[in-house]
């Protein structure tokens, strides 16, 4: 059957707006938490400027173990937790929180990483005119290492567009939905055609978005 | 003079494989007094980077107590030693600007960070930039500068804060000859014009003899010597002083350096000290002329130390025997400190 392209645009529209909406709350939410994660994981260290050897065992086990789980299993483990925090296991809102949950620890990571790439100097810098640990964080690393953060939520942004269209085909909303019920359930390849572009021009869109801003910081 | 550096047997020792500990500082006493440079010299690894970081407990001190501007800073707690860092600046081998702010950014962030409001500490930071001489680079970003006027945007920020004390931990070492000169100067500057204290480390006995009054040479975690300039450089006592001080001075000729001036100057060879207590040139040429001798000189390795002359001259006498002996006599009778060397042959 052939889908009717003059109700179907809509839809397209539609699911559009719900893999944004998913995206973009998902992105807000795991930068926050993310960066909370990814500062304290850097701050607990051993050598690091608040060392706390518990705090950091525990911060790093937990990223360990919620990283290499796929999503969509993640999905599937997470879904009790969701019903529980959600309401629902089915819809936008139900796929934002398993996603949440994976890209916060990949944040937190990347976070992390970026952040013990800056040179020691600066910080013993920071140390020498009486700045405490609080401040290091939040007003030399968290500056200093801008560029490569903006371009590691970069790389976080395109992956979850990845990930709310894999959420899309196992209930979630958005794209990923509607290219499953329309394209995959009732054979419709133009249907596939146009979801497989609306997902390619909403990386190139999150791409472009995020290599412009990483040169202004990088001033490059 | 008071002191306003005071180290007290100061002890740093670091945790080192199998249970073992490492001492990097060994029981140092030092005091600094007001107003004056005092250089710490020594071979890598000798312990100096953790010296001057105990002075602003960057480093807290194993044993031993560490005095600035009269308060005991092994009696405070973290909070108080921050206030504390706040009064001294410091400077760095490789600058460490903060590539994420501009040059006057990077010379107010001390300032904010003391709860200077922002206006204020604009206000200050261009005055600094304008003591360093780069108030029109105060929007430019860190790698707009070159590498001498990058370290003398690092000695504003030090001294944004208006420190009584500026460490400096090799300031100069990643610069060529004519921008360490630059900060050289400017640092020159910080000490005569400001005031204020410096204790900077080195390699290069030629930094020491332009800017320091005092000097201490450290080795295995000690200090070995120190004392005033122009004293270490005339008469150094240990074996690592000796070398440092003949790398900036040279040595008198002396064995086949010496075999090799002979095969050139034939007559009576004499070194004369030249040191600042020394009589002067204008002796010397009377009590040529008097003894009827003439001179070539043969060698010569006299440099500048603290703005007094120091080294020594290789002269070639020519003229009568005797005269030759009445001069040499009469050039060791007025010298009480530095005997001139004969070199017989
Ligand atoms: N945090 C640390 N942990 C363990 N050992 C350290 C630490 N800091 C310094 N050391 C050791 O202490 C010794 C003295 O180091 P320091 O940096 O003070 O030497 P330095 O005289 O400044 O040398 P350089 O001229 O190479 O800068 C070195 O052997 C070094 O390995
Ligand atoms: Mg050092």
């Amino acid at each position: 059957m052939q889908a009717d392209w003059s109700t179907f645009w809509p839809k397209v529209v539609d699911a559009t707006g719900e893999t944004v909406y998913m995206v973009l709350v998902t992105l807000a939410l795991s930068a926050v938490l993310g960066m909370a994660v990814g500062l304290t994981l850097y701050a607990t260290r051993k050598g690091g400027v608040l060392p706390n050897r518990l705090v950091f065992a525990v911060l790093n086990t937990l990223v360990n173990v919620v990283r290499p789980v796929p999503f969509v299993i993640a999905i599937v483990a997470l879904s009790p937790v969701t019903r529980g925090v959600v309401g629902t296991m089915i819809g936008t809102d139900a796929a934002v929180f398993p996603m949440v949950v994976v890209a916060t620890f990949g944040v937190a990571r990347i976070v992390e990483t970026n952040l013990l790439s800056v040179e020691s100097g600066v910080i013993e810098a920071a140390r020498s005119m009486g700045a405490g640990p609080l401040r290091i964080l939040l007003t030399v690393l968290v500056p200093e290492a801008l560029g490569p953060l903006v371009l590691g939520f970069t790389f976080m942004l395109v992956a979850l567009i990845d990930f709310s269209a894999v959420a899309g085909t196992v209930g979630g909303g958005g794209v990923g939905n509607l290219a499953m019920t329309y394209g995959y359930l009732r054979f419709d390849t133009s249907v596939m055609v146009v979801a497989v572009a609306v997902l390619i021009a909403l990386v190139q869109l999150a791409q472009l978005l995020g290599n412009a801003l990483a040169r202004k910081v990088l001033r490059r | 003079m008071t002191a306003v550096i005071e180290l007290r047997d100061v002890r740093k020792t670091y945790p080192g494989k199998h249970g073992t500990e490492f001492t990097a500082v060994d029981g140092v006493s030092l005091t600094v007094a007001e107003g004056t440079v005092l250089g710490v010299v020594g071979h890598s690894g000798a312990g100096k980077s953790t010296l001057l970081r105990l002075v602003n407990h960057l480093e807290v001190p194993t044993a031993g107590r560490v005095l600035v501007g009269g308060r005991d800073l092994t009696a405070l707690d973290e909070r108080g030693r921050r206030a504390v860092r706040r009064s001294v600046g410091m400077v760095f081998q490789h600058v460490n600007l903060f590539r994420s702010r501009t040059v006057l950014g990077n010379v107010a962030y001390p300032l904010r960070l003391a709860g200077t409001p922002r206006a204020e500490a604009r206000r200050r930071a261009l005055e600094v930039l304008r003591f360093v001489g780069l108030e029109d680079r105060a929007r430019h970003w860190p790698e707009q500068l070159s590498g001498g006027q990058r370290q003398r945007v690092g000695v504003a920020r030090a001294l944004a804060t208006s420190p009584k004390v500026l460490l400096c931990d090799e300031a100069t070492s990643a610069l060529d000859p004519q921008t360490t000169r630059e900060v050289l100067e400017l640092l020159r500057r910080v000490n005569t014009e400001l005031g204020i204290t410096i204790v900077l480390i080195t390699h290069e006995m030629d930094v020491v003899r332009f800017l320091c009054d005092q000097v201490a040479v450290m080795s295995e975690g000690r200090v070995v010597e120190n004392g005033e300039v122009y004293e270490v450089f005339a008469r150094p006592r240990h074996p690592v002083t000796k070398v440092f001080v003949r790398s900036a001075l040279g040595d008198p000729p002396e064995g086949e350096a010496l075999e090799r001036l002979r095969g050139r100057h034939p007559g009576r060879l004499v070194t004369v000290p030249v040191t600042r207590d020394a009589p002067g040139a204008a002796h010397l040429s009377r009590l040529l002329r008097e003894h009827r001798v003439d001179f070539t000189i043969a060698h010569a390795g006299v440099g500048e130390v603290r703005d007094a002359a120091l080294g020594s001259v290789t002269l070639e006498l020519r003229g009568a025997e005797g005269d030759v002996d009445a001069f040499v006599a009469a050039l060791d009778a007025v010298r009480t400190t530095a005997k001139a060397v004969v070199n017989a042959g």
